[in-house]
């Protein structure tokens, strides 16, 4: 018995002296894997969610297959890790995922002093309150004196006690750390309103016992840009995953689609040889093969169509693209080029 | 030990080496060791530091004097730091452990006194109750926890009116799913007094317990020690209350727009957590209980009996004392227990240490190392006080022994 201790407490010793360090290459990681890790939400329908057959779908959800399809030219690539407002930048910068694409509002904060980068924008969000239609209240401004149900570790949380300070409201917050138990502590009449990002309203009330009684307000309260995340400091992960997102939007621009893409390879449209890889080495630049681009909107799709395909008119969230639009649409998608 | 056998001739073993020598082995390796550990602790802090500083990750404790800007739900801690959004991750620490200790604090006293009862019950001679508390305690020790905490607060919630249909029961206490409102008491002028008069009641009472006892020791007389403490600590004060014109002021809670504002709350999220922790940590004390009161030999009742003492008094004055030498201990990680699941507060949304600090501040601020570290030198205090306090009960308790 006593043999072994001091083996092991050397052994610990050396661990501790070797600790991992930050700058190792997520690519060679994921590539010595076979796959990207990849941090999701607990279940929000239309971000990251898994449906019937047990599998991750979601706006979210597709930001990684974009990834992986990116890396090993197959977007099935992806293992996917649940977690929580709380945990979810924990896990990231321990190296438990290799990107954290979960409904995550970028904030100078975040993006500073977590020692995290965040890649881009797949959605342009605001913050929301849902309410019994039976209280009669049509406008947030009438909410004095409500009790507040939300998540704890969100920018929610900071965003309502803002917004009740600078319009001289009362209010009683309280907060969960899972999203399940703010829906079912709402249900049961523990609070007045429902608090979070738009986009996440509409998806909670679908597992309201009566979606039917509850409307969302007016007021949009907030900026909540929401986009993948990486650890600071490999920057050609950054990278990866940056030109993932903005390869599907370009895609979108230029008329590319998952169904048309194969034509298109074989068009004469410069900008688009280049997106698809028939022009240049831009897939090289970032350490994957050239035609990373069009495995992706081959297999996953361009903007356009995750976000039908996911949180749009025909999906149960019925959500319109609004300031999700494309910029030559009057939207916000905008990305730049391929060149 | 073995290096003061002869073995062989005297000569021999003088002249062992130290390299062979037991005691210098055993200082060698335990200097080592020691070395070995500050090595393995400095390193990790080290290695902490570098790392976060390499990942660009903020650190130090210099977060704690910053805005939190987030509300917290209306308890005792918000009370007593006074906090508001504008107050600092510091003061919501505070909020927290103040939360935390209230949880703690109110569960061991009401666990201890249903455990005891359970206990005592479990060994009753009426087949009813003894087998009605079997049954209790063997459910609810072997269901989960953080299960029956959901359970409570769900069940709690479903079954309280909304604030416009609250219940009533009467001075202005009423209940629905926003919590228990109750009458706020604002002290006037002259409340000071009566604070002063229960101070005097206290101390009464302590010199009078003494002058009884002796008393008892050397003639025999009892004196009703009971009933004067109540008249000293409560009767006392209320007179020097009525006396002063009862300076004292109750602020009502009333029905304003969506709930009650003003008086005192008390948010469902703490009576489903206190009423889960005190009804499962009641089985394991009851199960202590029921076993040191085994642990005395029926004869000590016996003799007590046949001495004509009566059950009561032989159940305070000879079966009790002997048995909580038996029961404090294991009571004591109890107590233990109890305090550290309150943590399991997070999962229903009372603002307690794990939640507010663990959760919240550090999730805003995410300086994980800094906030895990003052948890953890939280929760140790806390259970090395509790051991402490109950250490030194357990020895008042052995001393009686004769
Ligand atoms: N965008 C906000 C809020 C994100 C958030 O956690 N929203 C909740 C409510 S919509 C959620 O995602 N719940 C799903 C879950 O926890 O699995 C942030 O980044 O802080």
């Amino acid at each position: 018995m006593k043999k072994i201790i001091l083996p092991v407490l050397f052994g610990m010793a050396a661990m501790g002296v070797s600790a991992p360090s930050a700058s190792a290459a997520t690519l060679d990681d994921v590539k010595a894997k076979g796959f990207v890790q990849c941090g999701v939400s607990q279940g929000l329908p239309g971000f990251s969610n898994t449906n019937d057959a047990g599998d991750w779908t979601g706006i979210d959800v597709d930001v990684c297959r974009a990834v992986a399809a990116a890396v090993f030219g197959d977007a099935s690539l992806v293992k996917y890790t649940p977690l929580s407002a709380k945990e979810r930048f924990t896990a990231l910068q321990s190296g438990e995922v290799d990107v954290l694409s979960r409904n995550t509002t970028w904030t100078m904060s975040r993006d500073t002093s977590l020692g995290l980068n965040f890649t881009g924008v797949n959605y342009y969000d605001g913050q929301g309150f849902m309410v019994r239609n039976s209280l009669g209240v049509t406008s947030a401004l009438q909410l004095d004196g409500a009790s507040i149900c939300t998540n704890t570790g969100t920018t929610t949380e900071l965003n309502v006690a803002d917004y009740f300070r600078a319009n001289n409201m009362d209010y009683e917050v309280v907060a969960f750390e899972k999203a399940d138990e703010v829906v079912q502590a709402y249900d049961s009449g523990r609070c007045d309103v429902y608090t979070t990002d738009a986009s996440g309203l509409y998806a909670q009330r679908l597992k309201l016992t009566n979606p039917g009684e509850h409307s969302v307000l007016p007021e949009i309260i907030s900026k909540e840009p929401l986009g993948p995340v990486v650890r600071h400091g490999d920057d050609q992960w950054l990278d990866i995953v940056k030109w993932s997102l903005n390869a599907m939007i370009n895609a979108e621009e230029m008329g590319v689609t998952s169904a048309n893409v194969d034509d298109m390879r074989n068009g004469d449209n410069p900008g688009i040889k280049r997106l698809l890889g028939t022009e240049g080495a831009f897939g090289e630049a970032i350490g994957v093969s050239n035609d990373w681009a069009y495995n992706i909107i081959k297999q996953v799709g361009n903007y356009g169509e995750i976000f039908e395909a996911n949180v749009g008119p025909d999906t149960e969230l019925g959500i319109s693209r609004g300031v999700n639009a494309l910029w030559t649409n009057g939207g916000l998608q905008y990305a730049p080029p391929i060149r | 030990m073995a290096a003061q056998e002869p073995v062989g001739d005297g000569a021999e073993t003088a002249r062992v080496s130290l390299l062979y020598d037991p005691k210098v082995r055993a200082l060698v390796a335990q200097v080592a060791l020691i070395l070995l550990v500050i090595w393995l602790g400095y390193s990790m802090v080290n290695n902490t530091l570098v790392n976060l500083e390499k990942q660009s990750i903020a650190s130090g404790f210099g977060f704690l004097g910053t805005t939190a800007g987030f509300s917290i739900a209306p308890t005792l801690g918000t009370f007593i730091v006074d906090y508001a959004e504008e107050s600092s991750y510091g003061s919501a620490f505070y909020v927290g452990l103040f939360n935390t200790l209230l949880v703690a604090f109110i569960g061991i006293i009401l666990a201890t006194i249903w455990g005891f009862i359970l206990g005592v019950a479990r060994l009753s001679n009426n087949w009813v109750i003894a087998k009605l508390s079997t049954v209790y305690i063997e459910t609810l020790r072997n269901i989960p926890l953080l299960l029956q905490i959901f359970f409570w607060y769900f069940a709690v919630l479903r079954s309280l009116p909304n604030p416009r249909e609250s219940v009533e029961f009467g001075a202005n206490i009423v209940l629905n799913t926003r919590g228990l409102f109750m009458p706020r008491p604002l002290p006037e002028a002259g409340f000071g007094w009566v604070s002063i008069a229960i101070l005097i009641g206290l101390v009464g009472t302590f010199f009078m317990r003494r002058w009884a006892h002796q008393r008892q020791e050397s003639t025999g007389e009892q004196f009703p020690v009971f009933w004067t403490s109540v008249g000293l600590i409560v009767g006392f004060p209320i007179l020097v209350f009525l006396v002063l014109g009862m300076p004292l002021d109750w602020q009502i809670p009333e029905l304003r727009g969506f709930n009650f504002r003003g008086g005192m709350v008390i948010i469902p999220e703490f009576m489903s957590l206190l009423l889960a922790l005190v009804l499962y940590t009641a089985t394991f004390i009851a199960e202590i209980v029921r076993a040191g009161i085994l642990a005395v030999s029926h004869g000590q009742s016996e003799a007590a009996h046949a001495l004509g003492v009566r059950s009561g008094p032989t159940l305070r004055l000879v079966v009790i004392p002997q048995a909580l030498r038996v029961i404090i201990p294991p009571l004591t990680s109890q107590y233990l227990n109890l305090t550290k699941n309150s943590s399991l507060a997070v999962a229903i949304a009372y603002p307690d240490l794990v939640s507010v600090f663990a959760g919240t501040v550090l999730n805003q601020t995410g300086q994980a190392v800094e906030i895990l570290l003052i948890t953890l030198a939280v929760y140790l205090t806390i259970s090395i006080v509790t051991s402490v306090l109950m250490n030194w009960y357990n020895a008042k308790m052995s001393l009686v022994e004769r």
